[in-house]
């Protein structure tokens, strides 16, 4: 496979964390690459070491030696300002929880990461219409998430990572909280934004059936990539 | 910087019972801190109203007030002679030479003795303290025992009101008139003939004179010329200086108490504030690590849970200014310990003391929330991911 298809290279990552005194490694030496527009699934039993490893290629959290090249740039190189700033333009989040901040609507928590941009007002009600638009919510953009069900809170979260167009899109255990159907929907939704967009997605999952409708599948256990 | 505005505002609106609690603490604060500062205004204020600029007063060098004053019938001759006394409409000069003596007099119903100031007055006394004016009975002739009593003591005092009878100095005395002071000291005493007070209480010297300038702006010169004479051992004040330099006594008391009572309040306010917000970081952990994810510095967290602290101030500043406004309808009465007199005045409430009042508040909120902010600001992303 070609070089250039690659958006995203990890070279000989090894993450430990502290607990007490003792150091206990999470990830050991992985190595691998993800084409640009995968879909791509991460699979493994509790505490392998998925999240930690997702936390890793989008940047907020640091590795302990090796090197993860995103779209080009070497972000095990950044600071922490300037991490802040790469994952602002270059990754959307999708998280378990939908995380979405209580006291705003879905158009303002859609909204949140183009108040790190020069866009103006105008310009954010444009794209914040558009991406609501894309998980077809535009109806419920003055609800507050308390008024929304579970798998609209989570569309209006991938609302809220698309919203600033980034290349990849990071979702951890994106369906763990849904009931079938609103898991269903989310997950041709990311199937939508691979196949419509161009993104690449990498999501942690316990689902088999999420798994099935990812292009690739990768399996950690205990820290270490059991396949290819 | 970058997290609007709304969004402290609307956690602050969510969490509206700690809020409003933890805001009435503050507000509280604020209202002793800005009621002192009323307080003295007031005070100063009424004190200053007292005198007019023009006015110079002269008394004893060293005594702070008339009563400890005492200017001998030789030393008021020289300066009655001095050049640059204003002249009367009734060609007189306009200069009193005045007696202060403090009695004790029963109240009116309780029969409880209280200290009044007798004034022996001059004929121009009342034209040079345009505040004081008679409104009831006629002015006492000079030469006899009649004398007149200020609207503040003839409600309160027994025998103060007209057509009722004194006895001080030996002597029975007649009420012919009663004189409003407004909201000056006079409005608390009794004013008699000097000459016939001088001579029932065997005063052989007055308290202190008083004039006006024919030319205020040479006062200067004028001070000089009584303070450098040495048959003079007497001091000359611009009345208002006189006044405030009366109040500043009393004012230093009230600051102190009030400033002793608002640090200890503003302590329990501060801690209350600094719970408030620790809860408040407490609660959005994950929030923070989901803003700090999307790209939010930790600068920007910091600032926005600062912003919380600081409305909260602003709310606790203005309900408790707001609150302290209505301080403005009360009239403190109380003794002058400086002159040992009755003295009636309200609280005074300014836009510096209402801003200062505010600030303070803001203050609070700061000091209060400052610590949970940088908390709010250091937490890891993953650790507050993974804590939600
Ligand atoms: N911030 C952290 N501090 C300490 N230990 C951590 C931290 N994050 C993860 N771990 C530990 O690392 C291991 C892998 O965690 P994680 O990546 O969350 O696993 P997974 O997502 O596969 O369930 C677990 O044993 C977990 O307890
Ligand atoms: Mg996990």
């Amino acid at each position: 496979m070609a070089a250039t298809s690659d958006i995203v290279t990890i070279r000989n990552v090894t993450k430990s964390y502290r607990r007490g005194n003792q150091l206990v490694p999470v990830l050991e030496d992985i190595s691998f690459d993800i084409h640009s527009g995968e879909f791509l699934a991460l699979m493994g039993p509790s505490g392998s070491g998925k999240s930690t490893l997702l936390n890793l290629i989008a940047g907020i959290d640091k590795v302990d030696s090796g090197s993860i090249i995103i779209g080009g740039c070497e972000i095990t190189t950044l600071n922490e300002t300037e991490l802040a700033g790469w994952r602002a333009v270059n990754v959307g989040f999708v998280f378990q929880f939908y995380n979405l901040i209580p006291v705003l609507t879905a158009y303002e928590n859609v909204e949140l990461p183009l108040l790190l941009t020069r866009l103006s007002r105008r310009e954010r009600r444009e794209h914040v219409e558009a991406a609501l638009e894309i998980v077809s919510l535009t109806d419920r953009m003055d609800h507050r998430p308390s008024q929304l069900s579970g798998g609209q809170q989570q569309r209006v979260a991938v609302a809220r990572a698309i919203v600033t167009d980034p290349a990849i899109l990071v979702a951890d255990e994106p369906t763990g909280d849904l009931d079938r159907v609103s898991a269903g929907e989310i997950l041709s939704l990311m199937d939508h934004l691979v196949q419509d967009f161009h993104k690449t997605i990498i999501m942690v999952t316990h689902d088999p059936r999420a798994a099935e409708k990812a292009h690739s599948i990768r399996h950690l256990e205990k820290g270490l990539l059991t396949d290819g | 910087m970058k997290i609007p505005l709304s969004y402290s505002m609307r956690n602050l609106l969510t969490r509206r019972m700690t809020t409003l609690l933890t805001a009435s603490g503050m507000a509280l604060v604020v209202m002793v801190f800005a009621a002192t500062l009323m307080l003295t205004d007031g005070l100063q204020k009424t004190l200053v109203a007292t005198g007019s600029p023009d006015n110079v007063i002269v008394i004893r060098k060293g005594a702070q007030t008339e009563v400890q004053s005492g200017v001998e019938r030789q030393q008021a001759n020289l300066v009655e002679s001095l050049p640059g006394i204003a002249i009367g409409s009734d060609g007189s000069r306009l200069l009193a030479k005045e007696l202060v003596v403090l009695i004790n007099l029963p109240k009116r119903g309780s029969n409880k003795p209280s200290n009044v100031v007798i004034r022996g007055t001059s004929p121009a006394s009342l034209a040079l303290r345009p505040q004081v004016r008679l409104v009831e009975g006629r002015m006492p002739r000079s030469g006899s025992s009649e004398i007149m009593t200020g609207s503040g003591i003839a409600r309160r005092f027994q025998g103060t009101g007209i057509g009722e009878h004194l006895r001080f100095g030996m002597r029975d005395w007649t009420v012919v008139g009663i004189f409003d002071g407004g909201t000056t000291g006079f409005n608390s005493e009794v004013w008699g003939d000097v000459d016939q007070l001088m001579q029932a209480f065997r005063r052989p010297v007055y308290s202190s004179m008083l004039f006006r300038l024919a030319d205020s702006s040479r006062f200067d010169r004028f001070k000089e010329l009584v303070e450098s004479d040495p048959r003079l051992t007497l001091e000359a004040k611009r009345e208002p200086r006189y006044y405030l330099d009366q109040s500043e006594a009393m004012a230093k008391f009230l600051n102190i108490l009030g400033m002793t009572l608002t640090i200890i309040f503003s302590l329990g306010a501060i801690i209350g504030a600094m719970i408030t917000m620790y809860a408040s970081v407490a609660n959005r952990v994950g929030e923070i690590g989901t803003l700090r994810a999307l790209g939010f510095r930790r600068s920007s967290i910091l600032a926005a849970f600062l912003a919380e602290a600081l409305i909260l101030g602003l709310i606790g500043g203005l309900a408790g200014v707001f609150c302290a406004s209505f301080l403005q309808l009360i009239t403190i009465s109380t003794m002058n310990w400086q002159t040992f007199s009755e003295l009636s005045f309200s609280f005074s409430l300014t836009p510096v003391t209402a801003l200062v009042s505010i600030v303070f508040s803001l203050f609070m909120g700061l000091a209060g929330g400052l610590i949970p902010a940088l908390r709010a600001g250091r937490i890891s992303i993953v650790d507050a991911l993974r804590e939600s």
